[in-house]
């Protein structure tokens, strides 16, 4: 074994490194509950496995989610990661032919060619030779984008990245350093030995033309001992700085594969997701909080440091509105709403809340219940559109609340106060199940999201616009065109907490041109009225909602088209152009036969 | 003592310059939007839980600033924060902020730490 005292600062860090990662994962799973942990027995023996390999392939090497940012930055990331990993594997292949020994040192492939001096001959040379210097420019490529990002800033289309705490800092340094020493020292070796590629051989030859033969002679050496230190400094660092969040993503892409994910308490999975948490910063562009009102300090790559080092804010846990543009792009897929609601939930102590007023309420029986929402029957043009619709199509249908809602819970849900939610949603569940019937409709979005991941109902529960969907879908309704450009507005708790995208989609195209815009999807703004933030000023809302309007209204929509009785009622207040829920449109282009425009017309006078 | 069959009914009087300020105070600090409401009673019109009961958002309001801490316990406990209040509230007044932090002053004055 060939062996060198600079070895040891690599050794020492990597060895560091392992055992200090091994403690704390295995704190971490600990940590879990037992039945996540069964599940991650069975995510390593079956073919979930095989998909964990692929997306870590393609998201934490090649990280895809940053290419959707930013073309550069995604580069960067790229050739930094990929670059590196295909360095340890053809390195270790490398060395391994060369050794012809399936065991050899740890640090052989690294210091390869400071101890093999002649490597003509041996299988494969060229192609390693070429391969080898071929990935090392690969990572300085990458390296250098790093570096230019640091200097200037919005170079790769972030208006902000994090400030960095001093322990990254030192990191940092660290990892810019390794590879130019690496450069260095294997082009002194190439040129005192000629073993290098085409990189390392004409650095090398660079070199010889600068400096003495003796110079290079005396410099070989401390340039191989300040690589291997960088590394080391690199690696003991590692499991203290943001580049904690390669172990860690790693990990989590595996836990999520192997159908682990955030649970409703402060768990093993939460503090893996914080720890996976490189505070990119790319969270901070989408936040409108900071778009609009300039508010950066709540945004989750503060955030989640701060729960790290349990130095929680209260006001930062409540100025949020919730909306999930931050998980929508965040590259490792943390569920950053999940984490302030962890939080939240802290600083709720006592849940005195107490609903003993409610008294259970005799309904009708139908097949189909309808449940308006609190938010709706501030909105009565919207309960009155879906009565419509029900009556045009024939519905035989029980309107559930229709003297004034009981809230579904969630409000209280995302102020952490569970225990009053969960009192509302045994009321309410009580109601449904009175009613008797096989499908709940709902205007409100976030009665929706409700119904759907709190209640456990064991009947459909749909959203307006995928009912309205269906009807048309059936031939119940009719839709006429009505020759106006419309632009659909996606409400945060619909569209990125429930996924409901082309429903409402579809059924604007049947009657109208739908416009198509940056903002909309994954991407859509929020009104600003959200029930998930607590403490913005009347002002900052009012910045939120028209900043949304302003991006909406260089489209020159003739209406705005929404799906959330909250985002209408927000928007109405200050908008010059025509907001209308989905239902309200549906009305306005559905052919009404005679026999329910008179059923109409006999409850509106009622 | 000799019972008449009737009594002396306790005294109902509020001195609203020693009155207990110490909730309004410490949500004010923490939310101050509070200051701002103009008791229109927009707010109670709507409430949802005011819907069932006799609970109401301005009353609480006034029995805040009279400091008439036990009362405001009993009725802060019916709200569902639901949020139509701050939805119509024509201050933009950060209504389940304030529900939230007059609930904790509660604990705290209970614990003795305002």
């Amino acid at each position: 074994m060939k062996f060198d005292p600079f070895v040891l600062p690599f050794l020492i860090g990597l060895n560091a490194m392992f055992f200090i990662l091994v403690y704390k994962f295995q704190n971490w799973i600990g940590r879990m509950d037992s039945a996540d942990r069964k599940k991650l027995w069975k995510g390593f023996f079956t073919n979930k496995f095989f998909f964990s390999v692929k997306e870590i392939f393609l998201e934490g090497l090649i990280h895809r989610k940053i290419f959707r940012v930013n073309f550069f930055l995604g580069t960067m990331h790229m050739t930094l990661a990929f670059g590196w990993f295909l360095l340890i594997v053809f390195g270790t292949i490398e060395s391994k032919l060369h050794n012809q020994k399936a065991f050899s040192a740890i640090y052989d492939p690294i210091f390869l060619k400071f101890f093999e001096h002649d490597l003509s001959g041996k299988p494969w040379s060229g192609f390693f030779a070429f391969i080898m210097d071929f990935l090392l420019l690969f990572v300085l490529v990458g390296l250098f984008l790093a570096i230019a990002k640091r200097f200037v800033k919005m170079l790769y289309g972030m208006k902000r990245s994090t400030k960095l705490k001093p322990e990254d800092k030192i990191a940092l340094k660290a990892l810019w350093l390794i590879f130019p020493l690496r450069l260095i020292a294997e082009s002194i070796t190439a040129a005192l030995y000629g073993n290098g590629g085409f990189l390392t051989n004409h650095v090398g030859a660079l070199l010889m033309k600068t400096f003495l033969y003796n110079t290079l002679v005396a410099f070989e050496h401390p340039f191989w001992w300040a690589y291997s230190a960088v590394l080391g400094i690199f690696f003991v660092l590692l499991p203290f700085s943001r580049y904690m969040h390669i172990p860690a993503e790693v990990w989590l892409i595996f836990m999520r594969n192997a159908g682990i994910g955030p649970n409703k308490k402060y768990d093993g999975h939460a503090v893996f997701e914080l720890n996976a948490c490189s505070r990119c910063g790319i969270c901070i562009d989408t936040c409108q909080l900071n778009i609009s009102t300039e508010l950066n300090h709540s945004v989750p790559a503060y955030f989640l440091h701060s729960i790290k080092h349990k130095e929680v804010e209260e006001k930062k846990a409540f100025n949020c509105m919730m909306c999930g543009r931050c998980k929508e792009y965040c590259p490792v897929g943390i569920d950053t709403l999940n984490q302030r609601l962890l939080q939240r939930k802290t600083f709720i102590t006592g849940n005195g809340l107490n609903y003993n007023y409610l008294k259970e309420t005799p309904i009708e029986k139908a097949d189909i219940a309808y449940f308006a929402g609190c938010m709706s029957h501030l909105t009565p043009g919207i309960i009155k559109a879906t009565e419509t619709i029900f009556k045009e199509a024939q519905i035989n249908y029980t309107f559930i609340d229709k003297d004034g809602s009981v809230c579904c819970g969630r409000p209280a849900l995302i102020a952490g106060k569970d225990k009053a939610a969960f009192k509302l949603i045994e009321y309410n569940k009580q109601l449904i199940k009175n009613s008797g019937a096989k499908i709940l409709v709902t205007n409100c979005p976030i009665c929706y999201k409700g119904f759907k991941e709190e209640y456990n109902l064991d009947i459909q529960v749909m959203h307006h616009t995928q009912y309205i969907n269906l009807l048309v879908g059936s031939h119940l309704i009719h839709l006429s065109g009505l020759d106006k450009n419309v632009i659909y507005h996606d409400p945060c708790e619909l569209g990125r907490g429930s996924h409901i995208y082309n429903e409402p989609r579809n059924i604007l195209n049947k009657m109208s041109n739908l416009l198509s815009l940056d903002f909309e999807k994954e991407n859509a703004l929020c009104c600003g009225g959200s029930l998930g933030q607590f403490n913005l000023t009347p002002e900052q809302k009012e910045k939120v909602r028209k900043d949304a309007l302003k991006e909406y209204s260089l489209q020159n929509p003739d209406m705005i088209v929404t799906a959330c009785p909250l985002c209408k009622k927000t928007f109405t207040k200050k908008s010059d152009i025509e907001i209308k829920d989905i239902a309200e449109v549906v009305v306005q282009s559905m052919k009404i036969s005679e026999k329910s425009a008179f059923s109409v017309e006999e409850e509106v006078f009622a | 003592m000799i019972d008449f069959g009737y009594n002396i009914s306790s005294d109902r009087q509020i001195d609203l310059d020693n009155s207990d300020m110490r909730i309004a105070n410490f949500v004010r600090k923490i939310e101050p939007t509070f200051g701002t409401c103009l008791s229109c009673g927009t707010c109670t019109t709507t409430c949802s839980a005011g819907n069932f009961t006799d609970f109401n958002p301005r009353k609480l309001y006034t029995l805040i600033k009279r400091g008439q801490v036990s009362e405001v316990k009993n009725e802060i406990e019916k709200c569902m924060l639901c949020g139509k209040c701050q939805l119509l509230c024509p201050r933009g007044i950060n209504t389940r902020h304030i529900i939230l932090n007059i609930q904790k002053a509660i604990e705290k004055l209970e614990k003795n730490e305002i």
